[in-house]
């Protein structure tokens, strides 16, 4: 697919239609992936990469990069057209300076879980029909391929295209997963193990603003955690409630925004379930409000957007059963 | 949890200045009792009271946050406090979903002629978080008074 991409790009770069081509390179590891943009076709059969670790979502950079001269390539796989079709919604990005090409999403592979199985020294990794076949400084190793898939594609929504100018490959279907299940497990714990659970997740927190950086959802010019005013702009958590309030605020100026892309959780270096706070809002809106997908569509109206005359009170919360 | 006897509660209540805050003006005029815990804080409109706020009354000291404003449908801007009713019914979900007790916050309606109500809402809600004692879980340690 790899050969196919590169050669399509290089089709538009030289008949014109696009400028710049953003997609993936090469870091300084096999499994070291990162967004890049590209804008010649010697770069592209240089560097251009797209494997099985080109998890990053590169919708959040044409906010940017659709606002300068010319048109880009993007290639987008599913779960990055619902980011790309809300940041439309929000005319964060320029539709008509985007040339999107819709690539079969995953599931990607998160390198921390070979790791976490003792292999070390990786130079290659490749799949053989569901098995991974790891090439290491001491001698080949396998595990199985769904073993290692990364955490938000082992809970993928869909792998349906929701933007797109041309698609490689074929389009796949939305999908049902229980992605909600460690939301319940938490709801239906008492508010003491609750807290005792998100004391030891969030106390890990080391302010490194990962999550904020990399979330499609977080494009403000000013960020409420850069006001130099604030007292908690650039700085690490002195305290456990600055650990708290930085989480609850970042998952509430996203809330019916967040389209559950679950980059936030696969940056942390601390490995922190951030997901779990935005797919608490996620399931409250679909509770309380009716279903919503954020980024399915580019006219639907935010559910915090919104409002209805008979809409139910705060009180819902506090006559839920366990305290 | 051992209850204090003597723990007197700091409630900061945000009221809205059309409905609410008249409310409790309105109070105060007829002579109805009102616990001294509560702090009033004015806002134009119960739309306006940002999360931030919230978490910030909470960080200096608050053991319990109670949101006022008008009745759905009266709202001195149309529609502002059924913003506030999506919104803060996710934050307080959200707090809940956090382990921060869900008796310390609270969102009530209270109009411009309900003195009586805005006196007997108080008084509940100051008994409700007497009961829970001091907050614990959502406070700033450098914010505690010694």
């Amino acid at each position: 697919m790899q050969e196919a991409m590169i050669k399509r790009a290089a089709q538009l770069l030289a008949d014109g239609t696009v400028n710049r081509v953003m997609g993936w390179k090469r870091g300084e590891f096999v499994y070291d992936t990162t967004p890049a943009v590209f804008t010649t076709a010697d770069e592209l059969e240089k560097e251009f990469v797209c494997d099985d670790f080109t998890q990053a979502n590169l919708s959040k950079y044409l906010v940017k990069e659709s606002r300068k001269e010319g048109k880009i390539l993007a290639f987008l796989k599913p779960c990055d057209t619902y980011s790309f079709n809300q940041l439309v919604k929000e005319h964060r990005i320029i539709r008509e300076n985007v040339y999107v090409i819709g690539i079969p999403g995953g599931p990607k592979l998160d390198i921390e879980k070979i790791k976490a199985k003792g292999i070390t020294g990786i130079l290659s990794v490749e799949n053989e029909n569901y098995t991974l076949k790891i090439e290491t400084l001491y001698g080949t190793e396998t595990m199985p391929f769904y073993e290692a898939v990364s955490g938000k594609c082992s809970s993928c929504k869909s792998r349906k295209h929701v933007a797109y100018d041309e698609l490689i490959g074929e389009d796949g279907e939305v999908l049902e997963p229980n992605r909600f299940d460690m939301v319940e497990k938490l709801e239906n714990m008492t508010s003491q193990e609750r807290y005792d659970f998100w004391r030891g997740e969030l106390s890990k927190c080391i302010r490194c603003n990962a999550c904020r950086n990399v979330c499609p959802a977080c494009t403000c010019e000013n960020c409420v955690f850069d006001n130099p005013k604030s007292g908690i702009d650039q700085k690490a958590a002195a305290d456990s409630f600055e650990e708290n309030m930085f989480h609850i605020i970042r998952a509430f100026h996203v809330a019916g925004r967040c389209t559950d892309c679950g980059e936030c959780s696969r940056v942390c270096p601390q490995n922190i379930p951030l997901h779990l706070l935005n797919r608490k809002f996620i399931k409250d809106i679909n509770e309380l409000y009716g279903e919503y997908q954020a980024g399915a569509d580019t006219t639907s109206k935010a559910p915090l957007n919104d409002y209805r005359a008979d809409d139910c009170e705060p009180s819902v919360v506090h006559e839920r059963g366990v305290e | 949890m051992q209850v204090n006897e003597n723990f007197e509660p700091v409630i900061v209540a945000f009221c809205c200045n059309w409905c609410s805050y008249a409310g409790a003006d309105l109070s105060g005029t007829n002579r109805l009792n009102y616990p001294a815990n509560v702090k009033i804080i004015r806002v134009p409109c119960s739309c306006r009271v940002n999360p931030m706020f919230i978490l910030r009354a909470f960080q200096r000291g608050a053991d319990g946050v109670i949101i006022c404003g008008c009745h759905p449908g009266d709202c001195h801007y149309t529609s502002g406090n059924y913003f506030t009713r999506r919104r803060i019914t996710l934050l307080y979900s959200m707090l809940d979903f956090l382990g921060i007790e869900r008796s310390r916050t609270r969102l009530e309606w209270v109009s411009a002629a309900e003195g009586a109500k805005f006196a007997a809402v108080m008084e509940q809600f100051v008994s409700d978080v007497k009961k829970l004692g001091p907050n614990r879980r959502l406070e700033d340690l450098r914010c505690r008074k010694q």
